[in-house]
């Protein structure tokens, strides 16, 4: 009898293997539920340092996934820098020095204006499905929600994460929880969603909190003050000549 | 012959006045040996210490290297090329991939350069040997100074996080192996060495390398394609020029010292030449042209050169060689020169900097007296036996 245990748990787990949508299909609806051709966000980025918590207040114009098209408001410091992403590249135009630079190489891999996310954060495909192939790992309850537990194993070798474990709302195909995995298997960065909100059909994150894990802090929590779906967003916004507007 | 006997006669009779002025030019003289000897010294040892920790007898650049552009180590690896690899195996070469990365010392987030170097490469003096040590964990051998700045010591384990030839995340677990002392900072500075092949198959540039240095005195092979080699003359180039210019920065307080010498040198011929009028007018009296006043005159000035370069030997010789056999403790702010001192100081003085020393304040010597001398150029005799000059 305890020698045939483990078999018995092994075909006791294969129904619910079974059972279900597949781990793409969820990562399919995951992402055709955040995903909106256009958007207006203004949002809020609290970051706590280590000596210090600010706030940085920004409003993005995103047209699909490759243009996006920032404007910083607050603090004052800050007020004035905006950046434009037009695919894999990104342009910083800062007003105290009246300079339009672009971020590449290890410059992308530094910190946004203190945050824990990086500037190639920015520059990721959030299309999922094209970046990895996913499989239902388990069900868990999350702050009260049932969740799909995903895993994302990279499709190709140019991805930045080896791969990524993702709660999935399984009413709202909602990400509430991404733990992002070094290729070692390390745990590097962690986004958990507070808020929830619906615009349209579309269930969003209201407010998240995102960690890297390796560095000691409180992480950076993010906020959505307003957000408009298909917008009508000017075409000029993304050209480098925006940025000096 | 007369000129020169009666110049030494005249400045010995002179007495005091004479050694006075000699003490301080011999002054001068022990000085400037004495800093052209630091900075010879320096160089020398910054050079030395520099070509073992870090050049060896050249290197070879893959072709996207620049180390002055961070950016450029994103590409800058390539397989090493058959050559290379044939002089790696008869240990006359060492190959080192370079990658950013950054670690997580106490939480804290500090961007460095992973290096992969081959424990048991000797060509350069970085203790790689340290890193055979551990087996099961990944060795880190790190500089004094990275130690100090990041605060880790011998045993700590440290996060790294790199990125692999396609750019995907990885990070593990280093542990300190060793910490090393070295002068050269740029072999330990913000940055990490791990043994080759494992920063290679972590990486997944496999027999790839960055830079491949030569062991000293050994001859380059014809550039392989892709890469450059860079001979020390080039690579030591700023470092030189470094030097020279500390160097030059240092000349300014012998410069101080010559002249305050040369100073009194000139006051002193020009106190002579109005005192020593009658003389003067009796010597053109006796038969002396002006020309031949002028000469003794100049010729009494420079012997105090001459002389001065013999009591600068008495007390000078034993000084700076007590100097140069012990050298000078350097205090710990040095290390922030940008150079790498250790911590004393060895002097250097080779012939050519005495000889060249010696003859420079000679002719400066020369010069100085000579100016006033030119006065006489104008004495009629019979004023000067007056007591006047016109």
């Amino acid at each position: 009898m305890i020698r045939s245990l483990p078999l018995l748990l092994a075909l006791s787990a294969l129904p619910f293997r079974l059972q279900g949508p597949s781990g793409d299909e969820l990562l399919r609806k995951v992402d055709q539920n955040m995903f909106s051709e256009k958007k207006i966000v203004l949002s809020r980025m609290v970051i706590h340092g280590r000596r210090e918590t600010r706030t940085v207040e920004s409003k993005s114009w995103q047209r699909g996934t490759s243009e996006s098209y920032t404007e910083f408001l607050a603090p004052a410091r800050e007020k004035g820098t905006k950046m434009l992403k037009l695919t894999d590249m990104l342009w910083e135009f800062s007003p105290s020095t009246d300079r339009t630079i672009m971020i590449s190489g290890h410059m992308l891999r530094q910190s946004l204006m203190g945050s824990d996310l990086s500037y190639e954060d920015m520059m990721e495909d959030p299309h999922l499905p094209n970046l990895y192939s996913a499989t239902v790992a388990s069900q868990e309850l999350l702050r009260g929600r049932d969740c799909w537990v995903l895993d994302l194993k990279s499709k190709k070798e140019d991805i930045a994460y080896d791969h990524r474990q993702i709660w999935v709302d399984k009413e709202r195909y909602l990400a509430l929880r991404e733990n992002l995995y070094a290729k070692s298997g390390r745990l590097l960065k962690t986004a958990d969603v507070r808020e929830v909100m619906r615009v349209q059909n579309h269930w969003l994150a209201k407010s998240l909190l995102y960690k890297d894990v390796l560095k000691e802090g409180e992480g950076t929590e993010f906020y959505v003050d307003s957000l408009k779906l298909d917008a009508q967003i000017p075409d000029y916004l993304f050209s480098k000549a925006a940025l000096r507007r | 012959m007369l000129i020169p006997k009666l110049a030494l006669r005249n400045i010995l009779s002179a007495g005091l006045r004479t050694w006075l002025s000699v003490l301080a030019l011999s002054f001068s003289f022990v000085a400037i040996i004495f800093l052209q000897g630091v900075y010879d010294g320096l160089n020398d040892q910054v050079e030395r210490a520099t070509v073992e920790a870090q050049y060896g007898g050249g290197q070879y650049w893959q072709k996207a290297y620049d180390p002055y552009d961070p950016l450029s180590l994103e590409d800058a690896h390539a397989p090493i090329p058959p050559q290379l690899q044939e002089l790696t195996a008869g240990g006359g070469a060492a190959p080192i991939l370079i990658r950013t990365a950054t670690i997580y010392p106490q939480g804290r987030f500090r961007s460095i350069l992973l290096k992969g170097i081959d424990p048991d490469q000797k060509v350069l003096s970085v203790p790689s040997t340290a890193l055979r040590s551990l087996e099961n964990v990944i060795p880190g051998l790190i500089g004094s100074r990275m130690a100090k700045s990041a605060g880790l010591k011998k045993g700590d384990v440290v996060t790294v996080q790199w990125r692999d030839v396609h750019g995907t995340f990885d990070a593990r677990d280093v542990t300190i192996a060793e910490v090393f002392r070295t002068n050269v900072q740029d072999v330990d500075n913000d940055q990490i060495w791990i043994p080759l092949e494992r920063l290679q198959a972590f990486t997944r540039m496999e027999n790839q390398a960055t830079i491949v240095v030569l062991k000293k005195d050994v001859l380059p092979v014809t550039d392989p394609p892709g890469w450059e080699f860079k001979d020390s003359g080039f690579l030591l180039r700023d470092l030189r020029s470094l030097v020279k210019m500390k160097s030059v920065q240092g000349s300014v307080m012998y410069l101080l010292l010559l002249f305050l010498a040369m100073l009194a040198i000139f006051d002193t011929q020009v106190l002579s030449i109005w005192r020593r009028r009658k003389e003067m007018g009796t010597l053109m009296a006796l038969g002396m042209t002006r020309t031949q006043v002028i000469e003794l005159f100049t010729m009494e000035g420079a012997l105090h050169g001459v002389l001065a370069a013999l009591v600068a030997a008495i007390y000078g010789i034993p000084l700076l060689a007590y100097a140069a056999g012990r050298g000078f403790d350097l205090p710990i702010a040095t290390d922030n020169f940008g150079f790498a001192i250790g911590e004393k100081l060895f002097p250097a003085y080779s012939p050519a900097l005495v000889a060249g020393t010696t003859l420079l304040v000679c002719i400066v010597t020369t010069i100085v007296s000579y100016l006033p001398t030119r006065k006489i150029a104008d004495l009629k005799p019979a004023d000067a036996l007056r007591g006047r000059l016109s």
